[in-house]
């Protein structure tokens, strides 16, 4: 479908609705595609495209990258990490700070490259950030497995994995934040399966559209909402059937039960969500780095007054209600998560706001 | 070829910052060998110039790049196509170079060796020489990975009066054109430096441009503004130019330039191309009706063969820069914060 | 959270494979896909292989991402 022609589908179901829509979009890749397609100059006003929780950039708390930046500062260790967490401000530092202060701190592509380093460099202890969501977690797990066989003792990862269902669900349970309809994570849902959506979906009669990246994906899931919307429906369906089946993977999911089991975790801005979290098994004990560097203090971590993170990532309120917004917090210098991802509800935020001259 | 200073000559000591013997075997025995000239080879403690022409243009640069060496180039070439390319841009004829080399205690002479030949090869190639310069050395920083070397530059040029190319000048109507494929210097840049291990062709696009530059501003000398996109892309760059002359720059997504291997390393690693830094292309905004003159002079030169239109002037909203995107919306193009880095979200 | 695109599968070796984006190769992995083959066309996340993709879904991702230029006329990189 031309996306011209979905467009206009689109303002001819939201004018039929007659009130404001307001879709989620779990996942921070479709905050960025939104916004670099231009798919949200696109939509009628009466279509709001709340972005959620699916950063992991934005929902890691300040402990983690506290806990990150003491070991960077252990001797012999070398902290690996994904190129999206390297600005993320911790209470008083940033893994880019310690790294222009000597902290042995890179970046990868691949947690692949991380195991190799471990191999290359025995006597320096490598720790990777486990960091990401469902997508991501399969190939964490595939180190730790790998770290074990090869008996590789200097490798360990950081665990901070967290899984999409439930936040979801936990913000549907909050009920503040009025969300019409889901936008799902295509490509946590190749790992997870579209089935995965079908219980939130009735308990709380919400439709679910598993969403492609690029922006007639987006058009399409969204006039596939707002259909299900006017029709009074709620379903689970797939937008992305080139790569979402029902299922999902299982080999994906099956290396991440050997490795990982669930557990309560903190989001940023949201709370504990039970069973969000994922931890590193016993089994696996040696290779989970806040095992192995149990003794290194971390201080206690400061979330910075004023920042509403938080309320801003359960689509609650806007980042233009933040007192921080565009003034003690920019892209520049982001004092919370939200601004620090190029495209991420605040930056994006900030770079609208201009044009519209706030 | 070494410096013939005894058996330590493998690499730089701090004694070669000394400015005795250590020193003096850099300077004659390699400096002046690679990039001697009458001017340079009395190794004064400054440079006497003479300049015929009635405006000089003066820049200055330094060269912090790390990795030293990279696909298509290293800090030497760098350091004289930046600086020549500063001067360029504001419609000058490069004309004489400082060059200052600090150099960290450890760094390979071979290495030294072969930036300085660089420079040379640059230098020659752009018709400019070396007039003065100066060698320091420091000790490595206690985790550094490796030494490196940092080069600062100042350039001179002439230019004829009455040129005036400053990115305030562009006018709501102007067409915006770049002059070749963008994203190429900042990719490869970054899979060597963060050691993403991408395999391909992908290629430091670093060049000289004044020689283009002074025969387009010869067919058409009154071009409006240029600007290289270097650090920040062709973002910051076109954000300069609507900032400084208050209007809107308005681009197709379509429209622009990219070599495929680029685009798949950007789609691999995430990175916004219109924020990737650019060593060998300029922006070049001209009058409308002066496009096609601009282009033919252009894609005469081998650096801009693949020279297009992207966009246009207007007036409102100013200050802005839009891009009309592939699927027919619209977003705010800004000046990225820092360096994108690849992502996984 | 999920940056993933589509490759051409081009050389394997057990779990390993390299993977090639217009032109751009990178080594990954194969380990959570069945029967890849050489000329397959993977998702890949982070360097892992998610998801096999058909002819037909290489198809209308093409569709999609150059179709939008067909208007215009201008020529793709591809």
């Amino acid at each position: 479908m031309k996306i011209d022609s979905c467009i206009d589908e689109i303002r001819s179901l939201a004018a039929e609705m007659g009130r404001q829509v307001r879709l989620m979009e779990v996942c921070g890749t479709h905050t960025v595609s939104a916004f670099r397609s231009g798919l949200r100059s696109m939509l009628p006003d009466e279509v709001s495209l709340i972005a959620g929780p699916g950063c992991p950039v934005c929902v890691t708390p300040n402990g983690y990258l506290d806990r990150a930046i003491a070991i960077s500062r252990q001797p012999n260790t070398l902290i690996m990490t994904f190129g999206d967490m390297l600005r993320v401000p911790g209470s008083e530092s940033s893994l880019e700070k310690e790294r222009a202060s000597g902290a042995n701190i890179r970046i990868v592509y691949s947690p692949m490259d991380a195991v190799a380093a471990a191999r290359a460099e025995p006597r320096t202890r490598v720790v990777f950030l486990g960091v990401g969501f469902e997508t991501t977690m399969p190939t964490i797990a595939w180190t730790l497995r790998k770290a074990r066989e090869d008996g590789l003792d200097n490798y360990s990862v950081l665990c901070a994995h967290k899984t999409i269902p439930e936040a979801m669900a936990a913000l549907l349970a909050g009920g503040e934040a009025r969300i019409d309809g889901f936008m799902c994570p295509g490509h946590v849902s190749v790992i997870i399966g579209a089935a995965a959506y079908r219980p939130l979906c009735e308990e709380y009669r919400i439709p679910c559209v598993v969403a492609g990246f690029e922006a007639s994906d987006m058009a399409i899931t969204i006039r596939m909402l707002l259909a299900q919307l006017v029709a009074e429906r709620a379903d689970v369906e797939v937008q992305y059937k080139r790569s979402v089946t029902d299922e999902g993977n299982a080999a994906a999911r099956a290396a991440c039960a050997e490795v990982f089991e669930k557990c309560a975790t903190e989001w940023r801005g949201v709370g504990l969500i039970p069973d969000s979290g994922m931890r590193i098994r016993e089994d696996f004990a040696a290779h989970d780095a806040s095992r192995v560097f149990s003794d290194v203090e971390v201080p206690e971590a400061v979330e910075h007054p004023g920042c509403i993170c938080g309320e801003v990532l359960r689509g609650v309120r806007t980042p233009p209600d933040c007192p921080l917004f565009g003034k003690g917090c920019t892209p520049a210098h982001p004092v919370g998560a939200c601004m620090v991802s190029s495209e991420g509800s605040c930056a994006a935020y900030h770079k609208f706001a201009q044009r519209e001259g706030k | 070829m070494t410096a013939d200073r005894g058996d330590k000559g493998e690499v730089v000591l701090m004694g070669h910052g000394g400015g005795g013997s250590m020193t003096d075997s850099i300077i004659s025995g390699l400096i002046l060998r690679e990039l001697g000239n009458p001017i340079l080879e009395k190794l004064d403690d400054a440079a006497c110039l003479t300049v015929l022409e009635s405006e000089l243009v003066m820049t200055t640069d330094s060269f912090v790049i790390d990795p030293l060496f990279y696909p298509g180039g290293d800090i030497g070439s760098l350091a004289v196509c930046g600086t020549v390319n500063d001067l360029a841009m504001q419609g000058a004829r490069p004309r004489y170079l400082s060059l200052a080399l600090i150099m960290e205690e450890g760094l390979p002479l071979a290495d030294v060796e072969t930036i300085i030949r660089s420079v040379g090869d640059c230098a020659r190639r752009a018709d400019v020489i070396i007039v003065t310069g100066d060698t320091k050395v420091v000790e490595t920083p206690g985790g550094a990975r490796r030494a490196g070397m940092f080069i600062n530059t100042a350039g001179l040029g002439v230019r004829d009066p009455g040129v005036d190319v400053s990115v305030s000048n562009a006018r709501p109507g102007d067409v915006v054109i770049v002059t070749g494929t963008i994203g190429d210097h900042g990719t490869a840049i970054m899979n060597v430096r963060e050691d993403l291990q991408l395999e391909s062709s992908l290629l430091s696009d670093a060049a000289p441009l004044s020689g283009m530059v002074m025969a387009l501003l010869d067919r058409v000398p009154c071009v409006h503004c240029m600007r290289d996109p270097t650090r920040g892309g062709l973002a910051a760059a076109l954000c300069d130019i609507a900032g400084k002359s208050d209007c809107c720059v308005k681009i197709r997504e379509r429209l622009l330039p990219v070599k495929n291997e680029v685009n798949g390393a950007c789609s691999i690693l995430g990175l916004d191309i219109l924020n990737v830094a650019n060593e060998g292309k300029a922006v070049i905004v001209c009058a409308a009706g002066d496009e096609k003159a601009v282009l033919d002079s252009l894609r005469g030169d081998e650096l801009g063969r693949d020279a297009c239109v992207i966009g246009s002037v207007s007036d409102a909203p100013a200050g802005m820069v839009l891009m009309e995107t592939r699927a027919g919306g619209e977003r705010i193009v800004d000046v990225p914060a820092g360096i994108d880095l690849p992502r996984i979200c | 959270m999920c940056l993933a695109i589509p490759a051409k599968i081009v050389e394997i070796d057990g779990e390993n494979a390299v993977a090639e984006i217009n032109g751009v190769r990178r080594a990954c992995n194969l380990s959570f896909l069945e029967d890849v083959s050489v000329d397959d066309f993977v998702l890949l996340h982070a360097g892992f292989a998610i998801q096999k993709w058909s002819e037909e879904d290489v198809r209308e991702y093409n569709e999609i991402v150059t179709g939008m230029m067909a208007a215009d006329g201008e020529p793709d990189e591809d």
